[in-house]
C-alpha cells in the first residue's frame, strides 16, 4: 500500500495496534482541513503490529493528551521532506483539558470554567486524580 | 503566599513547630494576647460548622485580632453565583488571612490560587481538613509526650470519614506507629489509602471488626461517628452504629494510660458514662483545637510573640 510521503508535517509512529482511530478523534484530526492518513496493522518488528498516523501539516499536537492515550508513541517532525526531529512520549506528570472530573462534590462539577487537570499519582498502574478533589479518573 | 489546604503542606518539622507554640500559648497564654492586634480573619463559611468556625474565631480574637465574614453560603455572594475566585480575590482587599469551608472539594485549593494572602482549609466536603488533625496531633503529643511508638485504633467508619484518613496519612510520616483499623465490612478504609499510605510508607496496620478482641493493646482510640445517611436501609444502619458503642464496661479492658479521642459530633458511638473516665479527651481535644489554630494563623501571617 502506498501512502504519499509528507513535505512538512507529522508523523505519529507506534501507535499500539488499534489506538490510532482513538488518537484521531481525541486529538481533533476529524476537524483538520489538511491530508491525514491512518494506517492500521502495520507490520512492525519491534511491536508486531502498530498504526500510524501521518499529518500533512506542522500542527502543534497535544503531548499531554498523546502520552495519556498510549505512551511510547514516537513523534516525527518532517520538514522540507526530512525528518529533523523525533519525539518520544511518555506518560505526562499532569494533564490539563484531557480528562473531566466525575466526582459530583468537585467543586469543577460546578464551577465549569476551571480548567481540568489531573496529576500522576500511581505511575505503575496509570493513575491520575484530580488537582482539586484527588478524585481518581 | 503560604496557604494549608492538606495536612501534606507541612513537613513534620512545622507540625512539630505548631505544636510547640501551641503549647506555648496554653503555658503563656498572656504573651499571645496582642500578636495579631490590627488583624483580621475571614472566615467563609459556606457551609454551617460550630466546631470549626468559633475555634478559628475564638483563636483569633484570644490572638487580639478581628474577624469578618460569613457563616453559610445563603449569606454570601455564592448565591448570586459569584465564583470562589472571586469572592477570594475580593475578600484579599478587606482581610489579612482566610479560613475557608465550601461543601465542594478542592475549593480551598482554588481559592489558594486566586488569593494574595494565606487561605487555611477548614474542611471541604468530605476531601481535607488539615486544622482538624493539628488538633489531633496536639492532644496525642500532650497526653503521650510524643508523636511515635503508639499502638492507633481507628474505629467506625473509616470509609468516609475525612479525619481518619488525613490522620492516618499525618501519622505515617512518624516512626513505630502500629495501626489497628476496627470497622465492619461496609466501612472498611478504602483500599487506595492502604496501598498509598500504609503500605507504600510501610506502616503496619492489621484490620479487625471487633473492638473488644484489641481494645487492650490500644494506646490510643479514635472513635468516629457512623453516619445514617450512608445507608441504604434503616436496619443496617443501625445495626452497624450499634456495634460499635464505646461504653464505661467495655473500656475496663483498656489500658490505665489510654486516651480516647473523636472529631465531634458524636451520636451514641461514645457513651456519656464514659465523659467522666479521665481517659476520654474528647473535648480536651475540641479546647486544642482552638490552641493549634493560634499557632498556625500566627505562623502563616509571619508574626511571633514578643
Amino acid at each position: 500500500m502506498n501512502i504519499d510521503s509528507i513535505k512538512d508535517g507529522v508523523v505519529i509512529d507506534h501507535i499500539t495496534a488499534g489506538n490510532a482511530m482513538r488518537i484521531y478523534k481525541l486529538l481533533g484530526f476529524d476537524k483538520l482541513e489538511c491530508s491525514v492518513a491512518i494506517i492500521k496493522n502495520v507490520s512492525s518488528k519491534k511491536m508486531g503490529k502498530k498504526d500510524i498516523i501521518k499529518i500533512d501539516s506542522d500542527i502543534p499536537l497535544n503531548l499531554e493528551a498523546l502520552g495519556y492515550i498510549d505512551p511510547g508513541v514516537t513523534i516525527d517532525v518532517i520538514r522540507e521532506g526530512k525528518l529533523v526531529e523525533k519525539r518520544n512520549v511518555d506518560l505526562p506528570e499532569t494533564l490539563h483539558g484531557v480528562l473531566t472530573c466525575k466526582n459530583p462534590r468537585c467543586i469543577t462539577s460546578c464551577e465549569q470554567e476551571l480548567e481540568q487537570i489531573f496529576t500522576l499519582t500511581d505511575k505503575e498502574n496509570r493513575v491520575y486524580r484530580c488537582m482539586y478533589c484527588e478524585a481518581k479518573a | 503566599m503560604r496557604s494549608v489546604i492538606n495536612i501534606l503542606d507541612l513537613s513534620v518539622e512545622e507540625i512539630d513547630a505548631l505544636i510547640a507554640t501551641a503549647n506555648d500559648i496554653i503555658a503563656n497564654p498572656k504573651k499571645y494576647s496582642e500578636v495579631c492586634h490590627g488583624k483580621k480573619l475571614a472566615t467563609l463559611f459556606f457551609e454551617p460548622s460550630t466546631r470549626t468556625r468559633l475555634s478559628f474565631e475564638a483563636a483569633m480574637y484570644e490572638l487580639g485580632g478581628h474577624v469578618l465574614g460569613f457563616s453559610d453560603a445563603g449569606s454570601s455572594s455564592a448565591t448570586k453565583g459569584e465564583s470562589v475566585a472571586d469572592t477570594t480575590k475580593m475578600v484579599n482587599c478587606y482581610a489579612d488571612i482566610i479560613a475557608m469551608r465550601h461543601p465542594k472539594e478542592g475549593a480551598p485549593l482554588v481559592a489558594s490560587m486566586n488569593s494574595k494572602i494565606p487561605v487555611i482549609n477548614a474542611g471541604d466536603g468530605g476531601h481535607n481538613h488539615p486544622t482538624q488533625t493539628l488538633t489531633d496531633l496536639l492532644t496525642i503529643s500532650r497526653k503521650k509526650g510524643k508523636l511515635s511508638d503508639f499502638t492507633i485504633g481507628f474505629c467506625g467508619d473509616l470509609k468516609f470519614g475525612r479525619t481518619v484518613h488525613s490522620l492516618i496519612t499525618a501519622l505515617a510520616r512518624y516512626t513505630g506507629i502500629k495501626i489497628v483499623l476496627i470497622s465492619p465490612d461496609e466501612l472498611k478504609l478504602p483500599s487506595y489509602i492502604k496501598k498509598d499510605v500504609l503500605v507504600k510508607q510501610g506502616i503496619e496496620y492489621v484490620q479487625t471488626d471487633n473492638l473488644e478482641e484489641v481494645l487492650p493493646e490500644l494506646d490510643v482510640l479514635y472513635m468516629t461517628r457512623v453516619q445514617k445517611e450512608r445507608f441504604l436501609s434503616e436496619e443496617e444502619y443501625i445495626r452497624l452504629r450499634d456495634s460499635y458503642i464505646l461504653t464505661a464496661e467495655k473500656l475496663k479492658i483498656a489500658k490505665e494510660d489510654l486516651i480516647i479521642l473523636h472529631p465531634l459530633p458524636r451520636v451514641n458511638e461514645i457513651s456519656v458514662d464514659v465523659d467522666d473516665d479521665p481517659r476520654a479527651c474528647y473535648f480536651e481535644q475540641a479546647l486544642n483545637g482552638k490552641f493549634i489554630r493560634m499557632a498556625l494563623i500566627m505562623e502563616l501571617l509571619g508574626l511571633k510573640a514578643e
